[in-house]
């Protein structure tokens, strides 16, 4: 599967998503140029037309699965593909699209399209993981370019990457951020969140959005006590928060569930 | 004049603060201590005593920090912030070594040249020094000794003050490392407000009385000695916290059982927010990456947290896996295993802990509800969050 010259074969898929991870990887130039060297990107339509037949030693995933055909797609991906990576918040947990998940799928798309009839589409938008084995998961919405090109290095070198699946608030003390939820009283999803991002909305007195999913250990029921009754932050204000790019993740769903059986 | 010798007690106007903090940065040392920065009482380097946190003050609880203005010619009118000289002397990352590959199958490691930066740090409370004695003694004074500690603990100067405002989680008169400060520091300092402002300095070592001779002062008087005393004990007395350290250690062991261990695991969000901001945690996991070339490999350092699941991985799986465990790993390690391990508690009182866990669980309450029952009646147990685990 290697190419002329020794270097391994790296494709890049999407499905359903808006392109921002694949972009992250294309804005990220100086890397790319570095991946290039290192792995021959044999297929990447937002980047070149130029295709190399697969199969491939590494594919790089983005996108849920949304429709049917996509279903099957995926299964072939995975069959041409030696090593499976999903990256963002759509190939891993469903993406802001399955919003829908907690909706009615015909009643959306009645009101969207004028022949719903003719758009086939699945009740749900999907987790990748849900349909094949995938070897590692990228979280973020969008990915951090770092975090893609230390997986690469790993999968190059034959190593585990360092991917911690600890929480936000690790990084924010490893960077020396004064924590705004106890300093200032903003709500953050830091401590059920897993890190990845470097803390990068609190380093901007932001909460945490949570868009790098739960932690390997998250416990949101305990949070969102606090914040209600610390911060006043209300059951419909709670299910938000939960139910971002993250939503379709198992522990931000069914706290989101847990607020909607609650909110008037 | 001759000055105060080791032990010697002498006053110094405000002002001298200035003096003080030019003086050790013309001999080559950071000068660290407390800032204000994003409303927040942190360590930062000083340049000049305004620089200093003149006019703040703080309010501090479970989970929640507020700094507030005040007027008033205090200093230091605040009680420990999140940072701690944990962050100068184990830094939350370190690089160890590199190894550099010349594209055959040979390599070299270079190991990192350890930089012994001179840092004094200003502005010390008894909970610090004691917190830096007890990071010596887990660094220094083992079997093993940690050479990044080392080399930035090589050449530190101690400049204490002694507290006067203790904050809404501090418990370190309970610890027995403060507020009174009478040893284990270079210059001992208290802020004293009666009358003329001004700074009581107490000698700790014959570096601390050659810096004193740089400083214009007096000699102190009985007066001044029994305002410190006064300032101290007014002090011990306002602490927002207790913690009853009569045999703790037994009872903690002996009740690993407790169902306390539950109903805290219920609420702790094993964020590790605790252990990180804690100035005697000394855990810390070696990452070991690769450049994308192949041609140089790393490995760092950084804090860990027996919060984490990965912290007690043991092939095949982790050996902690319910965060019952690991909030009673963290509990059981800071305030008895401690003590078998290194002789003291791993604990100074300094509510740290209790301040920035973002849901605002409180070690001294945790240990006095085991403490209060051994058969707990359910008035003991608060209420769980709504839909807790
Ligand atoms: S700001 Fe948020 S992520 Fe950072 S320590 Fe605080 S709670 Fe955790
Ligand atoms: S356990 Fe808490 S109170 Fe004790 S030293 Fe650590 S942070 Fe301070
Ligand atoms: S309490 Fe936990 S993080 Fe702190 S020193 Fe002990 S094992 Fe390490
Ligand atoms: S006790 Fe608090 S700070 Fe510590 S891990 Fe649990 S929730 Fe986080």
């Amino acid at each position: 599967m290697h190419d002329g010259i020794g270097r391994p074969t790296v494709a890049v898929w999407k499905f359903a998503s808006c392109d921002g991870c694949q972009l992250s990887l294309l804005s990220a130039e100086d890397e790319l140029l570095r991946i290039a060297e290192e792995v021959h990107i044999a297929y990447f339509l937002e980047a070149t037309r130029e295709v190399v037949e697969g199969p491939y030693d590494l594919s790089l995933v983005e996108g849920s699965i949304t429709t049917p055909d996509d279903a099957e797609r995926i299964r072939h991906v995975r069959d041409i593909s030696t090593t499976l990576i999903t990256i963002g918040a759509c190939a891993t947990a469903g993406g802001i699209q399955a919003l829908r998940n907690f909706g009615d799928l015909d009643a959306f798309r009645s009101l969207v399209y004028a022949r719903p009839e003719v758009v086939a589409s699945l009740a749900d938008s999907t987790a990748i993981a849900e349909h094949v084995p995938v070897d590692l998961e990228l979280r973020g919405c969008p990915i951090e370019t770092d975090q893609l090109v230390e997986v690469i290095s790993a999968v190059l070198a034959g190593r585990k990457p360092v991917t911690p699946t600890h929480s936000v608030c690790v990084e924010c003390k490893l960077r020396g951020n004064v924590c705004v939820a106890v300093a200032d009283g903003t709500p953050c999803l830091g401590p059920v969140t897993q890190a990845g991002c470097g803390a990068r909305c609190p380093a901007f007195a932001r909460g945490c959005y949570g868009c790098f999913g739960p932690t390997e250990s998250p416990n949101p029921a305990s949070l969102s006590a606090w914040l209600e009754e610390q911060f006043g932050v209300d059951h419909p204000e709670l299910l938000r928060l939960y139910r971002t790019f993250n939503a379709d993740a198992p522990a931000f769903r069914s706290e989101s569930r847990r607020h909607e059986e609650v909110a008037p | 004049m001759a000055g105060p010798q080791l032990g010697g007690a002498a006053v110094m106007a405000v002002d001298e603060l200035d003096t003080l903090i030019l003086a050790l940065r013309a001999d080559g040392y950071r000068v660290v201590g407390p800032t204000i920065r994003d409303g927040t009482i942190v360590h930062a380097d000083l340049e000049r005593s305004s620089d200093l946190p003149q006019g703040w003050t703080d309010e501090q609880g479970p989970g929640t920090y507020r700094a507030r203005s005040v007027d008033g010619d205090a200093q230091f009118s605040y009680a420990v912030g999140p940072s701690s000289p944990k962050e100068e002397l184990f830094p939350p990352r370190q690089r160890l070594w590199t190894a550099t590959s010349d594209g055959d199958a040979s390599f070299q490691v270079v190991e990192e040249v350890r930089e012994t930066p001179r840092i004094a740090f200003l502005g010390l409370r008894g909970c610090e020094l004691a917190a830096i004695a007890i990071q010596d003694r887990v660094f220094l004074r083992g079997s093993y000794q940690d050479e990044v500690y080392a080399a930035n603990r090589s050449d530190t100067l101690l400049i204490a003050v002694e507290c006067g405002s203790p904050g809404g989680t501090c418990f370190c008169a309970s610890m027995g490392t403060g507020p009174r400060v009478d040893d284990g520091a270079d210059l001992i300092l208290t802020e004293l407000l009666d009358g003329d402002p001004r700074f009581l300095v107490r000698v700790g070592s014959d570096t601390g009385a050659a810096l004193l001779e740089r400083l214009t002062h007096r000699e102190a008087s009985a007066a001044d000695l029994d305002a410190r005393e006064q300032v101290v004990t007014a002090a011990a007395a306002m602490m927002g916290r207790t913690l009853d350290t009569d045999g703790l250690h037994d009872l903690l062991l002996d009740n690993l059982d407790h169902p306390r261990w539950d109903t805290v695991a219920d609420r702790c969000l094993a964020c590790t927010n605790c252990t990180l901001v804690c100035p005697t945690c000394f855990c810390s996991t070696i990452e070991d990456t690769t450049d994308l070339r192949g041609e140089k490999a790393y490995r760092d350092r950084r804090w860990d947290s027996c919060f984490g699941l990965e912290f007690s991985h043991a092939t095949p799986a982790s050996v902690r896996t319910s965060t019952k465990a690991r909030y009673r790993q963290w509990m059981t390690h800071k305030l008895a295993t401690w003590i078998d391990q290194f002789g003291t508690s791993g604990c100074v009182g300094c509510g740290r802990c209790i301040t920035w866990c973002p849901v605002g669980i409180d070690i001294t309450e945790e240990a006095a509800a085991i403490r209060r029952a051994s058969d707990p009646t359910p008035a003991d147990l608060p209420v769980p969050p709504t839909g807790a685990r």
